[in-house]
């Protein structure tokens, strides 16, 4: 507290003196050794373990290499081959599948919890909790919870019998048909509440004298919503946008722990086929290439968003 | 009719709420029963038994006290560590004039959000390559490394924020650079490095992709992973997995619960710019 007080008063000190309008301009403070180390040593920790290994990652998506011999370059062969390999297509539908499905409810989702629980009222501190409680736990965790309810005579099971829809009972993990869907609901049930924390924090941020005004012109509260809320959450939507994005492409841990991507691939995305490629078919370079793909479709946001980093750091 | 709306209100948030939670309910119940109450009941009734053997089944038959260990032992110096190294890095690119700082920046951010698949193989090559497979120690680094870039974005951001004022003040009484960073700037962002803590630590608790990658022996697989291996050992007990799944998630909800306002402000960080 004295800190933070002691900084505001020489803050002001500084402006009335004239002198504080520059302060994130110039950086007149010379670069010592020491400076640069601080920044070398992490940025040289990062060049092993990320840039390095990504470039190696680029390079072997062109060749052949099963991991005993020397890898042997072949070019674009790896992405020829994907055309015509149907389980990179299932692959890949799936991942649409996902992207859509995964990223669009937990928006609808977590945007609509927000809205719902955005005011401080008596209560909503619980809702809020028993809505983000599962983003506390890992994906496995979070994938045999499920399992232990999606399990034949399960808790799923009983209440279908018991509201008589028996007929729809089948092994959801095991059968092709649902498998895919068997797995988003559980990662859905996790993602919700993280949007719905990244709303919360945007609709804090907006202005109340503008509910007012609206209110004062005889704006509805769903008026209120989509033309004041929604403008305002621009900059919310676009870090939740690249944050689903990126999340969908990356997703492998709840697939790979429920289901490994089968019965019959019907459950594959992109990253549980890359991985199975590498470490149990060792296909590597293969595996590469469809790890390249995956680079690609997420290449958009990663732009997006490092040219938002860069606006603000201008 | 405002109260009415409000009892509305409070009774469907309430549903909603306990909908929300009630498969980890359910789960702590089935860790409770015997496997004879589940064998006989099945898992879909309520139970008729109470034990606590499956949790010492999944504690010590399923070897997960060495797994929560293997787990603390790569989470705790990962998160010290990764915050440690962005920390300076930020503090040097936000505070001093480094040739060429924006695109260090945006290069070591770009890092982050790479798709880790693209680096599984040529890692997986390198650890082995430098005779670390298999050990705990390159799990570490790994996380170390691919989380540098995020956290010296966002501790960047807060370091950049801060008045250039106290700065000037500590040069004129005579602090160098080191002793600027750790006795001015580091408890100044205090706050921001106990929101990035506690997120990072679950993280890296939680990490699956890395573990199964760099490491293959069981004794030292962190309990994330090894919960998997839970399905083998014990197929068809789902009452000692539920245990098994209730032991793994109590040190996150545990950080969880004593940081909630920096865990929440944490993930919030990128929200709101």
């Amino acid at each position: 507290m004295t800190v933070a007080e002691a900084v505001t008063t020489s803050d002001r000190a500084a402006h009335q003196a004239g002198g504080g309008g520059d302060r994130r301009t110039k950086r007149a403070w010379k670069v010592s050794p020491l400076i640069l180390a601080f920044v070398f040593v992490p940025f040289v920790v990062e060049a092993v373990w990320v840039f390095w290994p990504a470039m190696q990652g680029f390079w072997l998506a062109l060749t052949k290499w099963d991991g005993l011999s020397a890898p042997t370059f072949v070019g674009l062969g790896n992405f020829k081959d994907m055309v015509s390999d149907p389980i990179f297509k299932t692959a890949l539908k799936n991942t649409a599948i996902w992207l859509v499905l995964f990223g669009g409810l937990s928006v609808i989702g977590g945007f609509g919890m927000a809205l719902l629980l955005q005011r401080e009222r008596r209560g909503v501190g619980i809702y809020r909790a028993a809505l983000f409680t599962p983003v506390v736990f890992s994906l496995v965790v979070t994938a045999l919870i499920w399992r232990v309810f999606y399990q034949p005579d399960g808790l799923v099971d009983s209440v279908l019998r018991g509201v008589g829809l028996g007929d729809f009972i089948r092994p959801w993990l095991a059968d092709p048909d649902t498998a895919l869907y068997a797995v988003i609901l559980p990662a859905l049930w996790r993602q919700i509440g993280y949007v719905m924390v990244l709303y919360l924090a945007g609709l804090k941020a907006v202005d109340p004298a503008l509910y007012e005004a609206a209110k004062v012109d005889g704006a509805s509260a769903w008026q209120r919503t989509l033309y004041v809320t929604i403008p305002q959450l621009k900059g919310v939507n676009s870090v939740v946008l690249s944050v689903i994005v990126i999340d969908s492409l990356r997703s492998f841990d709840i697939v790979w722990s429920m289901t490994k991507g089968g019965p019959y691939h019907s459950s594959e995305l992109l990253s549980t086929y890359m991985y199975s490629t590498a470490f149990q078919s060792t296909q590597l370079g293969y595996a590469s290439a469809i790890a390249v793909v995956i680079f690609i479709l997420a290449l958009a946001v990663i732009l997006g968003y490092l040219i938002r980093a860069f606006k603000e750091e201008s | 009719m405002n109260r009415l709306r409000t009892a509305g209100y409070h009774l469907s948030m309430s549903v909603v709420s306990f909908l929300w939670i009630a498969p980890i309910l359910w789960v702590i119940v089935i860790s409770f029963r015997s496997f004879d109450d589940v064998a006989a009941n099945g898992l879909g009734s309520l139970p008729h038994s109470f034990t606590f053997s499956t949790y010492k089944q999944a504690w010590e038959d399923a070897d997960e006290f060495r797994a929560l260990i293997n787990s603390l032992l790569v989470t705790i110096p990962a998160v010290l560590l990764s915050l440690g190294l962005a920390s300076i890095a930020a503090y040097g690119l936000a505070r001093y004039n480094i040739p060429f700082r924006r695109t260090v920046l945006l290069l070591m951010l770009m890092g982050n959000l790479l798709p880790p698949q693209i680096l599984l193989i040529p890692i997986s090559r390198f650890v082995e390559l430098i005779g670390y497979y298999d050990t705990l120690i390159a799990l570490i680094a790994v996380h170390v490394g691919f989380g540098l870039g995020f956290y010296t974005f966002v501790l960047h951001g807060f370091m950049r924020d801060l008045p250039r004022e106290i700065q000037e003040a500590a040069t004129i009484d005579g602090a160098g650079p080191g002793r600027i960073y750790s006795s001015v700037i580091l408890p100044l962002t205090r706050p921001a490095m106990a929101a990035l803590g506690a997120l990072s630590f679950t993280w890296i608790f939680n990490d699956l992709l890395w573990s199964i990658t760099v490491i293959r022996s069981g004794e030292k697989m962190p309990v994330t992973p090894a919960l998997l291996g839970l399905q083998g050992l014990f197929v068809s007990s789902w009452n000692v997995i539920a245990a098994g799944t209730v032991i793994a998630a109590v040190p996150t909800v545990a950080v969880f619960l004593r940081f909630q306002k920096h865990f929440v402000g944490g993930l919030a960080i990128g929200a709101v710019k």
